[in-house]
C-alpha cells in the first residue's frame, strides 16, 4: 500500500486562503464573546457566507445532489480555519455530519442541504460516539407521531431540519423533522461557540428519510470525530501562534518574556504537539476521503491524539498569558471553552483508545 | 505536642461555648468574644486573637466551633485579610497597627485585598510603578493595580508602591493599608474566563495614606511584600488541613459516586491516581505545617502551592470528562461580581475554569518553579539585568 499523501493542493491551499479571509473579515474575538451573553448576531450572517457564498454547505454532497462534491481533505482544510477563529457556524453538524447521515436519504433534502437553502442537525448529544448505539429518546406514538426530548443536541439552534433516529422494530429510521415542529430550549453551554439545545418532540411530524440508518448513523459520527480532529488542531495552532506572538513582546524582569528558556522549552514542545495533531488529523482526513482501509484506525488516532492536544494548547495559551488569560477581555478563553467541550465531543479521547485497541490487537 | 496543650485548649472551646450560646449570641459578638478569648487564630500572641500555641491545634478548634454551630468569620470573603494581610501586620506592624487591624479582619467586619499587581509588573512584581510620595504626616499614592481580587468588597488594601525612584527597584518600594474608601480610590470590575468578575482594576488618583498606615519601614516594601507572598502560597498551597479525600478530590469523587453509568477503566485509573496524589500533597502539607511551627513560612510553601494548583487542574479538567454529556454544559455565564472566592463551588465547568488561574494567582508556577530551584535548591539564578540600576533608569 501507497502512503497517502499528505500534502495540501494549491486548490486546498485556495480554499483555505478564501476561508480564513472571510472569517478575519467577518468573525472578530469580540462578536464571538457575545454569544456568552446571549448575542447571536453572528451566527446568521457568518453562516449564510460560508454555506452560499463560499458553497460549503454543500462541500461533501455529491455533484448529482447539487453539491461541490469534495471530500474530507477539504472538509478538514475548512475545519482547521474555523478551530482557527473558533467560529460559531453550523459547519461540523450541518455540512459535514448531517449531510454525511443522508448520503443514501430519499427525497430534495440533501439538495437544500448542499444548495445553503437549509441547515440540519443530527439530533444526538454532541457527545454522542460512533462506537457505541446513539441514543434513541424519540419515540413514535400510535398517532404517527414523534415523542421525546433529544438533549444536547449541537447545530440544533441553527438547524431548520432535525434529523431525529428513532426505534422502528429491528431497525433505526431517521426521521427529517422541520424546526417549527418542535421546541428547542437552549442550553447553557461550556462552549457558547457551538451552543446546544435540548429539543423536545412533543407529537412532531417527521418523514422517513433513511429507513435503515444504523450504519448511516455510524458513518455520520465517525466521520464527525475523524474532521473534528482538523477543528482541534487548527485551534492549537492559533493557541501556539497567539502564545509566541505574546510572549514576544510581553516584558518583566527587563527581558522579553519569551526569551527564558523555561518558555522556550515549553513553546518547542508545544510546537512539536500541533505538528503532529495536524499530521494526525490531515491522516485522518485523507484516509476517509480515499476510504483507505485503516480510516477508521486514522479516525480514532486523530481524535484521541486531537482531544487532548487542543485542550492542552488552550490551557498554555491561558497560563503563559498570565493574568490576562484568565479574562473576558482576551480570546484565550473562546479557545478553552471550545477545545474543553470539543474534547467530549463524539467520544472521549479515552473512548477513542479503547476502540483503537480493539482494531491494533491491545486487548485489556 | 503535649496532649495536655490539646486537653486544655478543648476546654477553653468548651467552657467559652458554655457562656456564649452560639444559638442565642448575636454573631458578631460571639466573634468578637471569641477573638478576645484568644481562640481566633490560637497560634496568635495573646492580646490578638491567640494564646500562643502551636499552629497544629487550630484544626481542632475550628472543628470544635463548626461542631457546636458557631458563626462563621467569613472566610469565603476574606481570604486575603486571613491568609495574607494579617500574618504581616502579625509580623511586621507596630502594636497600635496590630490593636487596631486585626481584630475586625478576624471577624470579618472589614475585609482585605491585595494591591501588588500592575500591567507592567505581575511576576516582576519588584517593578511596580505606583508612586507614593511623602507629604507632611502622610503620602500621596498614584498609579493603577489590576487583577485585584475583591476589591468591590473591601474594606482596606496591602498595597505596595515605590517611595524612592532612585535606587534599583527592590529598594525603593514600602508597604502600606490603603483605605479602600478613600475619594481617590476607583475599583472597576474586570470580567474572567467564568464570566463572573472576581478580580478589578483599582485606579489611585491621589489617594491620601497616613504614615500611621505604613507596614514596615520605608524601603523595606520588597521584604514584607515577600513575607505576604509566603503566606499566600502557603495558605492557596496547604489547603488550611482539608481533611483526607477532601476539597476538589472530595468533590470529583462525589460526581464519580453518583455517576456509575459514566464510569470506566481509563477513567477510574485516572481518578485513583490523583486521589493518591491529593493524599499525598495532603501528607506533605502536613508535615511542612509542623515543620514551620509559628515561624513565617518560607520558600518552601511555593512547592505546595505548585502541587496543589497541578493537581485542582487536572481534577476538575477529569471531572468534565467523566461527565460527558453533562459536561458540556454550565450553570451560568452572567456578568456578577460575587462576594468571595470558591474554588470548588458551583458546577464541573466553573471549577475547571476557576482552577486555571490557581497556577497564576500568588505568583505563576513558572514564578514558583524559579523560586525553588533558585532559593530552596541554589541553583544559579537567571542573569538579572536590571538589578543594580536604579529604577527610573530602566526600560519601561
Ligand atoms: C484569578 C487571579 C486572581 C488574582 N488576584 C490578585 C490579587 O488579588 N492581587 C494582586 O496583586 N494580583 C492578583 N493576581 C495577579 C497575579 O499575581 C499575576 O497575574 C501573576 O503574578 C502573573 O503576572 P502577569 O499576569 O503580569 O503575567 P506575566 O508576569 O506577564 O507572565 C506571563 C507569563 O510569563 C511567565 N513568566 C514570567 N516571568 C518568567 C520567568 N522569569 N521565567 C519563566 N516564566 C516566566 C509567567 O509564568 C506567565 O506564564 C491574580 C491573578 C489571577 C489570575
Amino acid at each position: 500500500m501507497s502512503d497517502l499523501d499528505l500534502l495540501f493542493t494549491d486548490v486546498e491551499d485556495d480554499l483555505r486562503a478564501s476561508v480564513r479571509a472571510l472569517l478575519t473579515d467577518r468573525c472578530d474575538p469580540a462578536s464571538v464573546a457575545a454569544l456568552y451573553d446571549g448575542d447571536r448576531a453572528v451566527v446568521a450572517g457568518l453562516w449564510k457566507a460560508l454555506a452560499a457564498d463560499l458553497g460549503l454547505a454543500g462541500l461533501l454532497v455529491p455533484e448529482e445532489h447539487g453539491g461541490a462534491g469534495a471530500s474530507a481533505r477539504e472538509a478538514g482544510v475548512v475545519l482547521e480555519e474555523l478551530g482557527r477563529f473558533a467560529a460559531p457556524v453550523p459547519f461540523l453538524t450541518s455540512a459535514v455530519v448531517a449531510t454525511v447521515a443522508l448520503a443514501d436519504a430519499v427525497g430534495p433534502l440533501l439538495a437544500e442541504l448542499a444548495a445553503g437553502e437549509k441547515t440540519a442537525a443530527l439530533a444526538v448529544p454532541l457527545s454522542a460516539s460512533p462506537y457505541t448505539p446513539v441514543p434513541l429518546p424519540v419515540r413514535r406514538g400510535p398517532d404517527g407521531l414523534l415523542h421525546g426530548t433529544a438533549t444536547s443536541v449541537a447545530g440544533a439552534l441553527e438547524a431548520d431540519v432535525l434529523l431525529v433516529p428513532v426505534r422502528d422494530g429491528a431497525t433505526v429510521a431517521l426521521y427529517a423533522v422541520g424546526a417549527d415542529a418542535v421546541a428547542r430550549t437552549p442550553v447553557v453551554s461550556l462552549d457558547m461557540t457551538r451552543q446546544l439545545a435540548d429539543v423536545v418532540l412533543d407529537g412532531a411530524a417527521g418523514e422517513v428519510v433513511v429507513a435503515d440508518a444504523e450504519a448511516a448513523l455510524r458513518r455520520a459520527l465517525l466521520t464527525g470525530a475523524a474532521l473534528l480532529a482538523s477543528e482541534q488542531a487548527g485551534l492549537a495552532q492559533w493557541c501556539l501562534r497567539a502564545t509566541i506572538a505574546y510572549l514576544k513582546e510581553r516584558r518583566q524582569f527587563g527581558r522579553v518574556v519569551g526569551g527564558f528558556q523555561a518558555l522556550k522549552h515549553r513553546l518547542a514542545d508545544l510546537f512539536t504537539e500541533v505538528e503532529s495533531g495536524g499530521a494526525a488529523a490531515r491522516y485522518a482526513a485523507v484516509a476517509l476521503a480515499e476510504g483507505a482501509p485503516d480510516a477508521e484506525l486514522a479516525a480514532a488516532v486523530a481524535q484521541s491524539y486531537c482531544g487532548e492536544l487542543a485542550v492542552h494548547a488552550a490551557e498554555e495559551a491561558v497560563q503563559l498569558h498570565g493574568g490576562i488569560g484568565m479574562t473576558w477581555e482576551h480570546p484565550a478563553h473562546l479557545y478553552l471553552k471550545r477545545a474543553k467541550a470539543d474534547q467530549i465531543a463524539f467520544g472521549t479521547p479515552g473512548a477513542h483508545r479503547a476502540h483503537l485497541a480493539g482494531l491494533v490487537d491491545l486487548p485489556t | 505536642m503535649s496532649e495536655t496543650a490539646r486537653d486544655d485548649v478543648r476546654a477553653r472551646v468548651t467552657a467559652f461555648l458554655a457562656e456564649h450560646d452560639p444559638a442565642t449570641t448575636e454573631p458578631l459578638t460571639f466573634l468578637r468574644a471569641r477573638y478576645d478569648a484568644g481562640l481566633a487564630w490560637v497560634s496568635y500572641p495573646e492580646g490578638h486573637g491567640g494564646l500562643g500555641l502551636p499552629q497544629e491545634l487550630q484544626p481542632e478548634v475550628d472543628r470544635l466551633f463548626a461542631r457546636a454551630g458557631a458563626p462563621g468569620n467569613n472566610v469565603r470573603a476574606n481570604g486575603i485579610g486571613l491568609g495574607m494581610a494579617a500574618p504581616t501586620i502579625l509580623a511586621f506592624g507596630t502594636e497600635e497597627q496590630k490593636r487596631r487591624f486585626l481584630r475586625p479582619l478576624w471577624t470579618g467586619e472589614e475585609i482585605w485585598c491585595q494591591l501588588f499587581s500592575e500591567p507592567g509588573a505581575g511576576s516582576d512584581l519588584a517593578a511596580i510603578a505606583t508612586r507614593a510620595v511623602r507629604d507632611g504626616d502622610g503620602w500621596v499614592v498614584n498609579g493603577q493595580k489590576v487583577w485585584t481580587s475583591g476589591a468591590h468588597n473591601s474594606r482596606w488594601g496591602i498595597l505596595v508602591a515605590r517611595t524612592n525612584p532612585d535606587v534599583p527597584k527592590h529598594q525603593g518600594l514600602t508597604y502600606f493599608l490603603c483605605d479602600m474608601t478613600d475619594p481617590g480610590v476607583e475599583v472597576r470590575p474586570l470580567r474572567q474566563i467564568t464570566g463572573e468578575a472576581e478580580f478589578n482594576e483599582v485606579f489611585l488618583t491621589d489617594v491620601r495614606v497616613p504614615d500611621a498606615h505604613r507596614l514596615g519601614a520605608e524601603g523595606e516594601g520588597w521584604r514584607v511584600a515577600n513575607a505576604t507572598l509566603n503566606n499566600e502560597r502557603v495558605a492557596i498551597g496547604s489547603g488550611g488541613g482539608v481533611p483526607r479525600g477532601g476539597g476538589m478530590v472530595g468533590v470529583v469523587a462525589d460526581t464519580w459516586r453518583a455517576h456509575p453509568e459514566r464510569r470506566t477503566p481509563e477513567l477510574h485509573d485516572r481518578l485513583l491516581t490523583l486521589w493518591v496524589e491529593a493524599e499525598v500533597a495532603r501528607i506533605t502539607g502536613l508535615r511542612l505545617r509542623q515543620k514551620l511551627k509559628q515561624g513565617q513560612p518560607g520558600p518552601e510553601g511555593s512547592a505546595m502551592k505548585l502541587t496543589f494548583a497541578r493537581l485542582n487542574q487536572r481534577l476538575s479538567g477529569l471531572e468534565v470528562e467523566l461527565l460527558g454529556e453533562d459536561g458540556l454544559r454550565y450553570s451560568d455565564w452572567t456578568f456578577v461580581r460575587p462576594d468571595g472566592v470558591e474554588f470548588t463551588g458551583r458546577d464541573a465547568g466553573y471549577r475547571y475554569l476557576r482552577a486555571k488561574g490557581n497556577s497564576i494567582e500568588g505568583g505563576t508556577s513558572e514564578i514558583l518553579r524559579n523560586i525553588v530551584a533558585e532559593r530552596v535548591l541554589g541553583l544559579p539564578s537567571e542573569p538579572r539585568v536590571d538589578k543594580d540600576i536604579p529604577w527610573k533608569e530602566l526600560d519601561k
